[in-house]
């Protein structure tokens, strides 16, 4: 029986069709069939939350999804919300804190500190660290992240008002 | 840190499920989430020849109610539990348990069918089936079969569903208006795997445990039903000396294994902890203390 799957979906709003392993997960998907490197490639069993990426608009492991099952799903990557400009704010914090460092895991922090502040606009530090539970840093600069998003959520509510 | 090749076909209906899985040869595996599933392949403890996919399967979704029982369909996401109307209000226990289980990420993706098959010691759903008293209700190719949560885990990672068998569903009696129930566990990391966990149900009669239900996780090869602990609180109002007498008696109840986590000993006195936050917060004692 042939191990290769036909698939189409939506990858950053364009449409791609690929022939792929059935094996092939969606890391290796984005990264090694379609050249899109910001999503990283970690444990590659789910503990470490660096290719988190958002499919169908929901907060996802790369490492956990083939992309065989994915035909038809709309995949969000940290190229396509950084071009969008969604973010924008968030990565700028990022930055003012220094809470990149190596950087290795700032992606799948960004996606899962967005994800965050979308359903809790006004989250505590412990609500922060709980939602980014399952994120690590092995610089462990995770001060600074908690900072970064504190302090976006803290902006956006100046900036929206109460 | 890649899994083996296999095959992989998708499922649209039930019926379908069971003429691919036929064809497919005794190692095809059913993909739900996947959440489990993938990291086994990728550590290649498991190398199936196929998978087969469920997770489109109509049959297996939605959430319902009728008859005292909510329904939950294996497919649902433990991010769709936790959310659903039905569930917070009627078996409120599993929302409860629902933030306890892995990071958003997974929770998004993971299903409770999938939790319930794969049958983790540690996981939190297991446990709250059989202290809820839930029935999973399995399919073949020929039928359906209710199977009591409390017969379905028959030892590590191992359940009652025959071969090529499926839960499709859930069900769940409602909570009663008398009755209480709490969650508690305790992992390294929030989201991991819990060294030890416990779920807790009971009535109070004139400030008085009955119906009580106490059943543990992490602390054995499947959930743990804690008789000798039930049996030391029931008919009794919860005073701190009846609290005691309930820990004392997991030693009856418990004998935890050993892993690079936890020590036998470590797993019993964190159990025993549990127990005791766990009942103080049934009967209003102990507020949810913020880890």
């Amino acid at each position: 029986m042939s191990t290769a799957v036909d698939i189409s979906l939506t990858v950053n709003g364009e449409r791609v069709s690929r022939r792929i392993e059935a094996r092939r997960h969606l890391v290796d998907f984005l990264r090694l069939d379609l050249g899109l490197m910001g999503t990283r490639t970690g444990c590659e069993h789910g503990m470490c939350g660096a290719c988190t990426v958002r499919v169908n608009g929901k907060i996802a492991r790369g490492c956990l999804l083939l992309a065989a099952a994915l035909d038809g799903a709309d995949v969000d990557t940290i190229e396509g919300v950084s071009e969008s400009g969604e973010m924008r704010d968030l990565q700028d914090a990022f930055i003012a804190r220094n809470a990149c460092q190596c950087g290795y895991c700032t992606p799948g922090m960004l996606l899962t500190a967005a994800d965050l502040l979308s359903v809790n606009p006004r989250p505590t530090r412990v609500q922060i660290r709980e939602h980014l539970s399952g994120n690590y840093c092995r610089c462990t600069g995770y001060h600074a992240i908690i900072d970064a998003v504190e302090a976006t959520a803290a902006r956006r509510n100046a900036t929206s008002g109460p | 840190m890649k899994a083996a090749p296999f095959s992989y076909l998708r499922a649209a209906s039930l019926a379908d499920i069971f003429v691919k899985w036929e064809a497919a040869g005794a190692d095809a595996r059913l993909l739900a989430g996947g959440q489990s599933l993938l990291a086994t392949l990728a550590f290649r403890l498991s190398t199936p020849s196929t998978l087969i996919d469920v997770s489109r399967v109509p049959e297996l979704t939605g959430i319902s109610a009728g008859g005292g029982r909510i329904r939950v369909g294996a497919l649902t996401t433990h991010a769709e539990l936790g959310a659903h109307p039905l569930v917070r209000q009627q078996v409120p226990l599993l929302a409860a348990a629902v933030p306890l289980i892995a990071h958003p990420a997974i929770r998004n993706r993971g299903t409770i069918g999938g939790s319930l098959a794969y049958a983790d010691p540690a996981a939190e759903l297991p446990a709250c089936c059989v202290a809820l008293e839930a029935v999973i209700v399995a399919q073949s190719a020929t039928g359906e079969r209710r199977i009591p949560a409390a017969q379905f885990f028959t030892g590590l990672y191992a359940t009652a569903l025959g071969e090529r068998e499926l839960i499709a569903g859930i069900e769940f009696p409602a909570q009663q208006a008398q009755q209480r129930s709490t969650i508690l566990e305790l992992a390294r990391r929030s989201g991991d795997y819990a060294m030890a966990g416990v779920v807790a149900q009971a009535k109070f009669e004139d400030a008085a445990f009955v119906d009580g239900k106490v059943v543990f996780f992490g602390v054995g090869e499947t959930p743990v039903a804690a008789g000798a602990a039930v049996a030391a609180l029931t008919g009794r109002s919860l005073t701190e000396e009846v609290i005691a007498r309930a820990e004392a008696a997991l030693d009856t109840d418990l004998d935890p294994p050993a892993d690079q986590h936890a020590s036998s000993e470590m797993r019993r006195h964190l159990a025993r902890v549990l127990l005791g936050r766990a009942l103080r917060r049934l009967c209003g004692k102990e507020e949810a203390r913020v880890a």
